[in-house]
């Protein structure tokens, strides 16, 4: 039988999808269940004068109406943040709490102020239509920059200058000598616009009391069930964990927005109970846009020094990261720990430093979208790359390949230490891009480009390489950063007595793929058809333990741990084989599904040993029957995929549109389980990356209000906005994980919008524009080419 | 996203539809793509829907004495692929091509688009170059609107209360005439920031042009500084730059945040050159 | 206002009773349980809900049960026939078209809707056809591929059939 692992086996899950059966939150139906509409401030910053829900309650129809005096009558707490990240001067951050419903002033527009729950989802919009409440509106902040000047409206009482946290990393003293004394200085100021994450499925959730238990169970549209259970419980509703089940059926998407613990979670569970009902409750479009945690909205000012011989000396980065106005559950850990510890990047760079103030703003809350902190940190080295290669007459690939870190395997040679805390697993850097260089042919393309411009048409290329780290991550270390969970994964692998196989993870599969992959895995090892392979995830009552699925970590923490409890399945398997063949354990191999005495023909079938386990009747003394183990599986580092992106786009100079002709990525993501999914997550990825460099753009009005709150006006891709993407990869294997793997959810996202920024950039060089913000729309282009 | 309630009524006949409109809260209901989704959001709240999409008098394309008549409750769809359309007045085709996308096309109707007026809706452009005429039905009777009088503001006609639009009657177009509709997207929406639209007439040199634009100002107009520019002269490429430099010059131009005044009216221009060399 | 409307849903007629502010897609969600129609939006722009009516594609999140009285309609839960996968449902499925699966079936809708009219449709058919269904996980890449791969299998199976 053939290695599954490396094979592009079609998913498995695809059938429910494409026949329509899959099962999301929105298709559960309970019985007596009622429906919720939540009712959310209009305003940016607002105080609450009035609110009156006699009308509303005294339609028929309506079951009731909670605000946010009830919830504060009931004792129940605001959704945590997840991840402390004190001052730099020792200073503890800056923590407001995030009710479940705003009982005195509402923050964003968006803010929940009240939840009706009636008999229908018509009866309970129609009721919510007669609650009345009654505003004053307050002056509001919406930049991040702005926000932590003086005189800016304050969000919160607690935080003066809107501060949250002030958070460095790095050798400041040594980057300032450096940056003073290199030879050339590439200075760079921008805007890493704020992106909205916009899974398909809007978010959704149903609590369901059953008191016959005293029994909560919350279905929702989560990436992590098992978190939004510990938060919920721990910190927000005070329930006991083993009274509380949650479940994440099918999930449509997540890209981070479906990470964090929401207060509608909380709110619908603890409404259940109040009303002896369930209560569902299906965010509508428009409430998505201006209540799914954001992504980005970084205002940077970086400076990359460089020697005379175009080596980079040092970077400098100051960052005011918007947090909205309330912390998302990893709202603080993405501007920091996911941002400034990548500022690394590929390159040698002997000083790095990096200050990041968290600004409060009366807008929604910032949080991990798909890159996380990490395509930033690749924003900035890759700009400024491109930027000094222009300032200093150098080819951009040649500076990249110049200055990149020679390579290493982990294993014969040590990791890369970082300036800024990391150190890297493994890695061929000038593989990728000259990979990618031979793909998109760069000397030929830099002939047609000049043939092109003679007739006018502008076409340009642009490169952007990335690191990233993933596989999040070694507990300890991330705690003494400040998380407050740890972030490891669990498995168990339950061998049935016919010896079909149950596999149980904690790591939620919403696209990924991960009951094809792991089964594959699985399968794999065991030597064993996957159609006798189960992969089980999203349910806390059958899933013992699990952190979830983001940060490009499932298969390289997740499937680790699987690995684990495949390897313990293997020991005791043995013991029982070497029993049935009157055999020493040692002189036992495992191959195909089969225990063989080394040199002879007896053996024994991965099944009939399971089933010797649970019919134990010629057994090994003292050996416990059954064969079912659990793991859990915490990293000793996090893993590095990195790649090497390259865009050529054409520039319609007259209107400022851009088209997008070419996409080459090659990716190094470790070892590959299923090379097809990897491929479609590359593809996916790079879309969110051309998304942001070319379309979308969540803009705040002076008053607060998001005016790209709508697919009528927040520019998602296309089919027709996108060519077909040109893929490869090196494999650099991770050294410190048994399947050898790194992570590619992310990888897409992370390298793409700067090699697409590099490229519009590149196709523009006769006017000399040095920068612009993204998104790089048609008018933008337009008026930067005239110089208006 | 729930509309408040309404009565709906679906009726068999123009004569039913109007008799049914007298009530002053009923809308119409065509295509329903501009009116159900405002419904949705609760900006519109009518208390009666009249479904006209369904009266068979209503649909359809056919030829008459010189003049292309399209029922007001005809899909994009059909206008699109319609052979008449594609012989006759291709520039319809092409335009309903560029109109939203499959699915709207598919149930959108070129009467209930004309209706709803939407400043950044496609096909006003094309209904002012080809001197269409907008027929309505009403309590008193039924009359003829030339395009050019129809669209009379942002989202406004010259349809009076309780008239209905029951078909559009374009004429058919001599032999030597070419026509073009180009559009600049906005991105997200899909409508136009700039439609144009343009018919010229002439062999060598232009005896008669119309140009048109939707998209760029409150509501669709035609542009006579740019057909002065070209009646009577050869559209070589130089004319065809200046005349379409003349492009929105002395209308009030739309902003948003795709397209802000100074960059639309530029689009302007340049989509006017483009539409202008395509037919030359 | 309720009325009452008769439609044929997957080969199989119904009469139901329905709000006349009853959008379509709710009308096949909640009333004839169909959930694999979706619902991504609320302004007619991502295709999640799209079925066909008639054998034309539409928006059913942006129409009226009331509208569909008399009409045949077709969901992604009708699309195979007698346990065989469309050649769309398999296409997706071998080219790795869909990931999360949520937009999977208004996708599917949509490129039936355009297989109908153009069995041989190229790259920028296909993604011209599409512009009106957003895909956030896959690129798109796949899903042209899918549908090419399904434009193939039914020239195939037209083949076959002479």
């Amino acid at each position: 039988m053939c290695s599954l692992i490396g094979q592009s086996v079609k998913r498995v899950e695809d059938k429910r999808f494409i026949t329509g059966k899959g099962k999301y939150t929105d298709d559960i139906v309970l019985p007596d269940m009622t429906h919720a509409y939540i009712m959310r401030s209009p305003y940016a910053h607002a105080n609450i004068l009035k609110i009156d829900t006699s009308k509303a309650l005294a339609m028929e129809g309506v079951v009731a109406v909670f605000t946010g005096e009830d919830i504060a009558k009931a004792g129940i707490n605001g959704v945590p943040c997840g991840w402390q990240v004190n001052f730099n001067t020792g200073e503890t951050m800056k923590e407001p709490p995030h009710p479940l419903l705003v009982k005195d002033k509402v923050l964003h527009a968006g803010d929940s102020v009240a939840i009706v729950i009636a008999e229908s989802r018509e009866l309970a919009v129609d009721a919510a239509e007669l609650v009345e409440i009654d505003y004053e509106e307050l002056p509001c902040v919406t930049d991040p920059f702005k926000a932590i000047q003086d005189g800016a409206p304050l969000v919160h009482d607690i935080a003066p200058n809107n501060k949250c946290f002030v958070w460095e990393l790095g050798d400041r003293q040594k980057t300032d000598d450096h940056i003073a004394k290199s030879h050339h200085v590439t200075t760079l100021e921008f805007v890493n616009q704020r992106m909205v994450p916009n899974a398909i499925e809007p978010r959704a959730a149903i609590g369901d009391y059953d008191i016959a238990h005293d029994k909560h169970t919350l279905y929702t549209t989560s990436q992590n069930p098992h978190l939004i259970r510990l938060l919920m419980c721990a910190f927000v509703l005070g329930l006991p964990e083993h009274k509380v089940r949650v479940v994440a059926p099918d999930v449509g998407g997540g890209f981070g927005s479906k990470i964090f613990h929401y207060t509608e979670e909380a709110l619908v569970t603890w409404a259940s109970k109040q009303i002896g009902r369930p209560v569902k409750w299906v965010a509508e479009r428009s409430e998505s846009f201006i209540t799914d945690a954001h992504g980005r909205d970084h205002v940077t000012k970086a400076e990359m020094g460089f020697d005379k011989d175009g080596n980079v000396m040092a970077l400098r980065v100051r960052t005011a990261a918007n947090l909205g106005a309330y912390l998302s559950t990893f709202g603080t850990a993405v501007p920091t720990y996911l941002h400034g510890t990548l500022l690394q990047g590929l390159y040698t760079t002997p000083a790095v430093h990096v200050e990041v103030t968290g600004a409060f703003t009366h807008t929604n809350a910032v949080d991990a979208y798909r890159g996380a902190g990490r395509p930033e940190a690749t924003y900035v080295l890759e700009r400024l790359m491109e930027t000094a290669a222009k300032e200093m007459g150098v080819d951009p690939a040649e500076l990249r390949l110049k200055n990149f870190i020679p390579p290493f395997d982990g294993i014969t040679q040590p990791g890369y230490q970082t300036q800024v805390a990391l150190q890297y697993d493994s890695g061929n850097y000038h593989a990728v891009l000259e990979r990618a260089l031979e793909m998109v042919d760069y000397k030929g393309f830099r002939k047609e480009q000049a043939e092109a411009r003679k007739q006018g048409k502008y076409l340009g290329i642009g490169i952007s390489t990335y690191i990233e780290a993933c596989g999040i991550a070694p507990s300890a270390v991330v705690g003494s950063l400040g998380a407050r969970a740890g972030l490891f994964e669990s498995s168990q692998v339950r061998i049935q007595p016919t010896g079909k196989v149950s596999v149980y993870t904690g790591s939620h599969s919403h696209g990924q793929g991960h009951e094809t992959t792991f089964a594959q895995v699985v399968a794999d090892k065991f030597g064993i058809s996957m159609n006798d392979v189960e992969i089980i995830h999203g349910d806390s009552d059958s899933v013992a333990f699990g952190m979830g699925t983001y940060g490009s970590r499932s298969l390289a923490v997740g499937g680790s741990a699987i690995v684990k409890s495949i390897e313990k399945v293997l020991q005791k398997g043995a013991k029982i084989a070497a029993h049935k063949l009157e055999a020493a354990e040692a002189d036992l191999e495992y191959a195909g599904g089969r225990w063989t005495v080394k040199g002879t023909d007896k053996s024994i079938g991965f099944g009939d040993v399971a089933l010797t386990a649970y019919v134990p009747h010629d057994y090994p003394q003292g050996l416990e029957p059954g064969l079912d183990f659990s793991s859990f599986y915490d990293p000793t580092n996090f893993t590095y995929p990195y790649g090497a992106h390259i865009a050529v786009v054409e520039v319609d100079i007259e209107t400022g549109k851009t088209t997008l002709k070419r996409f080459i990525a090659c990716d190094d993501v470790g070892n590959v389980i299923n090379p097809m999914i990897v491929d479609g997550q590359i593809h996916g990825g790079v879309v969110q990356g051309i998304g942001q460099a070319l379309f979308e753009e969540a803009i705040y009005d002076s008053n607060g209000q998001l005016i790209t709150g709508s697919y009528m006006d927040y520019t998602m891709p296309r089919a027709d906005d996108v060519p077909m993407f040109e893929v490869d990869r090196t494999v650099t294997p991770c050294p410190h994980n048994p399947l050898g793997v790194k992570g590619a959810g992310e990888a897409g996202t992370i390298g793409s919008a700067p090699a697409v920024v590099n490229a519009v950039l590149d196709a523009l060089s006769p006017f000399n524009i040095k920068d612009m913000n993204m998104p790089l729309t048609p008018q933008k282009v337009w008026k930067a080419i005239h110089n208006k | 996203m729930i509309p408040s309630e309404f009565d709906y009524i679906k009726a068999k006949s123009i004569d039913e539809a109007i008799s049914l409109l007298k009530d002053g809260d009923a809308k119409l209901l065509a295509g329903g793509h501009s009116l159900i989704p405002a419904m949705k959001l609760r900006l519109n709240r009518p208390t009666k829907l009249i479904d006209i999409s369904r009266i068979a008098e209503m649909k359809g394309i056919k030829q008459e004495d010189g003049e292309l008549v399209i029922g007001a409750m005809t899909t994009h769809y059909e206008i699109m692929t319609n052979d008449l359309i594609k012989k006759h007045l291709p520039i319809l085709s092409q335009a309903a091509e560029l109109i939203g996308d499959v699915q709207v096309r598919n149930k959108g109707t070129l009467g209930g688009s004309l209706a709803h007026a939407d400043p950044s809706a496609d096909w006003p452009a094309s209904m002012l170059v080809t001197d269409a005429v907008i027929v309505v039905a009403g309590a008193k009777g039924k009359r003829a609107i030339k395009a050019g009088d129809f669209f009379t503001g942002f989202f406004m006609t010259a349809l009076e209360e309780g008239e209905i639009v029951t078909q559009i009657r374009i004429p058919l177009p001599s032999a030597n005439t070419k026509s073009a509709y180009v559009k600049f997207m906005q991105p997200a929406s899909r409508f136009a920031i700039v439609g144009c639209a343009v018919v010229v007439t002439g062999n060598g040199s232009i005896d008669d042009i119309k140009v048109a634009f939707t998209g760029v100002s409150e509501s669709a107009f035609r542009d006579t500084a740019v057909e002065n520019a070209l009646k009577g002269k050869k559209a070589d490429t130089e004319t065809i730059k200046n005349a379409a430099d003349q492009a929105a010059e002395g209308v009030s131009i739309l902003s948003d945040h795709f397209a802000g005044e100074e960059y639309r009216k530029h689009l302007a221009k340049v989509y006017a050159k483009r539409a202008l060399t395509e037919v030359a | 206002m309720n009325l009452t409307i008769q439609v044929e849903v997957n080969g199989k007629k119904h009469k139901s009773t329905v709000e006349a502010r009853q959008l379509l897609v709710y009308y096949l969600r909640d009333q004839l349980r169909l959930t694999g129609t979706h619902i991504g939006c609320d302004t007619s722009s991502c295709g999640s809900c799209t079925v066909m009516i008639d054998g034309m594609a539409v928006k059913s999140c942006t129409m009226l049960a009331a509208q569909a009285d008399g009409c045949a309609i077709t969901t992604i839960e009708g699309l195979a026939k007698k346990g065989e996968l469309h050649p769309l449902q398999e296409g997706f499925h071998q080219e790795h078209g869909l990931q999360c699966g949520f937009c999977t079936p208004g996708m599917i809708m949509t490129a039936v809707d355009l297989l109908s009219k153009n069995p041989e449709p190229t790259e920028m058919d296909i993604r011209h056809a599409l512009e009106g269904n957003f895909c956030r996980c896959t690129g798109y890449h796949n899903i042209v591929r899918a549908v090419q791969f399904a434009s193939a299998k039914m020239k195939e199976m037209e083949v076959a059939s002479v």
